[in-house]
């Protein structure tokens, strides 16, 4: 086994056992900071794909701005940890049926793919590339994430501010 | 680096083991070298200097007895932390009241791998080095978060909470002053910006417009204020929340969290030296590799410890800023002044090179007269005391 897969082993064996913890953990704070190892493994996987400014942008993006904001619902929600989570509504085995089921369906997709190996990566800057490619072929879905995002602040502020009555 | 180790693999120095091994196993050999030969002993003196520094700015002594001149604090400090007891209060999270100061640590240990200390001495130059200097320190973010709710206190909580919204709020202005100089320089990597500029001040970028030079600014402050520096440290503000994040901690654990950020310290003024100061450019006075590789680390080392000594100056001078201060300061004034800096940098970048540079010089001699119009002041300040102490800083 060569260096470079056992350090692809590494960060993919983070990537599991953390999403699993996300998963299963009963502690929603424990889920939460467990989210920080899932984001780094993606972010270790798109450096062996040879995407530097995406994984980058991944850390930024996700362990600078969204799990912060995750931490901070969390912890600024009251008894978060006490509460008991479960469906009343649907017992354990109709649980057990759709998880079975699932889990048939996610196996069978990944047999039938037809998975394209790995090219050989080079280690080029990708950064302009990307520039490029928005500013050229993809400046209307570019501009267009941009309003929405927009709007989306635009929203935020309205939904949050406090009203001034007179 | 790697030319050194395919000779030592050709005359047989480890036989029968592959490259890859001997490659991997002398990258992680000199992290752990550069780590405890630079960094350790670069975050303890500079934990003893801005002690010492303090202690002149308020008329006082500061610790001068470990070492000549107290210059070993930092390492009994150490030994004496090391030795304490371990202490995880009962109520605290087990297992990542632990963790959080390691995360801290590896968030500010991250940013190293990308600091050009000279033309050939960075750990890696990146394609995307100031990006990935940005992502890595957001990692400090979660371990602060981390410390903060572990503790199971309502100070570290409420220190913890402020730090993150401080942190998440400074890295706009931050990011968007970075981003005046990468349109300067066309590139994000960390030796490229270098190279944009040239080793006379007009040649940098903090003089190539007057809006460069506020950019500057602002990434300062911003920095400061990403790094929880007085008069920013609101997330540890002794007068309202014991020791914010950090009120639980001690001993060695606790030492982490200071030695992260005193090392942050470091890393601040190496990449305003980076970005806005032409990095390690040295005139071209020697042809000898060795030499020139000493001269330029240390210009490097040199004007990035004057913005450490900054730090540590405004930290003496300046009174804490308030919650809402701190936040009004952010988005109220510094993120519209970062976009304009922006806009205005994009507009001189269509001046063609000469018209440009009289508005660089005019730039430079602001900053030449503010520099002397300070000395003049000082000047009267020492003439009109006369302190003995002024004059034997070394006591």
């Amino acid at each position: 086994m060569s260096v470079s897969t056992a350090v692809f082993n590494l960060i993919a064996l983070l990537l599991v056992v953390s999403a699993a913890m996300v998963a299963f953990s009963r502690n929603i704070i424990y889920s939460a900071f467990s989210l920080l190892g899932t984001f780094m493994g993606v972010a270790g996987i798109y450096i062996f794909l040879g995407a530097d400014f995406v994984a980058a942008v991944q850390l930024l993006i996700y362990v600078g701005g969204i799990l912060v904001l995750i931490l901070f619902a969390v912890m600024l929600t009251h008894r978060i940890t006490d509460v008991t989570i479960t469906n009343r509504a649907a017992g354990r085995i109709p649980a057990l049926i759709v998880v079975v089921g699932l889990v048939y369906m996610l196996i069978q997709t990944v047999r039938t793919t037809p998975w394209a190996a790995a090219k050989q990566v080079t280690f080029a800057s990708t950064t302009a590339t990307i520039g490029d490619a928005f500013l050229y072929d993809y400046l209307l879905p570019f501009e267009l994430a941009s309003l929405v995002l927009l709007a989306a602040m635009i929203g935020a502020v309205v939904l949050s501010r406090k009203e001034i009555k007179e | 680096m790697q030319a050194l180790l395919d000779q030592m693999i050709q005359e047989g120095a480890f036989a029968g083991v592959p490259k890859e091994v001997v490659y991997t196993i002398a990258m992680v050999l000199t992290a752990v070298v550069v780590l405890s030969a630079f960094v350790a002993p670069l975050a303890g003196v500079t934990s003893w200097l801005e002690r010492r520094v303090w202690a002149r700015m308020q008329s006082r002594v500061g610790p001068n007895r470990v070492g000549p001149q107290g210059i070993l604090q930092w390492l009994a400090d150490g030994i004496k932390n090391i030795m304490k007891e371990d202490i995880i209060p009962t109520a605290a999270d087990q297992k990542l009241f632990p963790l959080a100061p390691y995360v801290v640590f590896m968030g500010f240990l991250c940013a190293f791998v990308v600091i050009p200390f000279g033309e050939s001495l960075i750990v890696a130059d990146l394609n995307i080095g100031i990006l990935y200097l940005l992502s890595v320190t957001s990692l400090v973010v979660v371990g602060i978060l981390m410390a903060g709710w572990a503790s199971n206190n309502k100070w570290s909580l409420l220190g913890g909470m402020r730090s993150a919204a401080q942190i998440v709020s400074y890295e706009i202005p931050a990011g968007l002053s970075v981003l005046t100089v990468v349109f300067l320089a066309g590139t994000l990597s960390m030796q490229g910006i270098i190279k944009a500029q040239g080793w006379r001040p007009w040649d940098w970028f903090m003089f190539h417009n007057p809006f460069t030079f506020c950019a500057f600014f602002l990434f300062f402050t911003a920095a400061l204020a990403e790094g929880n520096r007085t008069p920013f440290d609101i997330p540890e503000a002794e007068s309202e929340l014991v020791a914010g994040y950090v009120t639980e901690y001690s001993g060695m654990r606790f030492l982490f969290f200071f030695f992260a950020e005193w090392g942050n310290l470091y890393v601040i003024g190496a990449v305003v030296t980076t970005l806005f100061m032409g990095g390690w450019q040295v005139p071209p006075v020697t042809d000898n590799p060795v030499l020139l590789g000493i001269l330029q680390f240390l210009t490097f080392f040199l004007k990035a410890y004057f913005w450490v000594f900054v730090a540590m100056w405004i930290r003496a001078t300046l009174p804490r800023v308030r919650v809402d201060q701190l936040m009004g300061l952010c988005w109220k004034y510094m993120v519209p002044l970062s976009f304009i800096c922006l806009l205005g940098t994009i507009g001189f970048m269509f001046m063609d090179t000469n018209s440009r540079r009289i508005f660089g010089a005019i730039t430079l001699g602001f900053a030449i007269a503010t520099i002397i119009n300070f000395f003049r002041r000082v000047g009267f300040q020492f003439r009109s005391a006369k302190p003995e102490a002024y004059w034997k800083p070394h006591i």
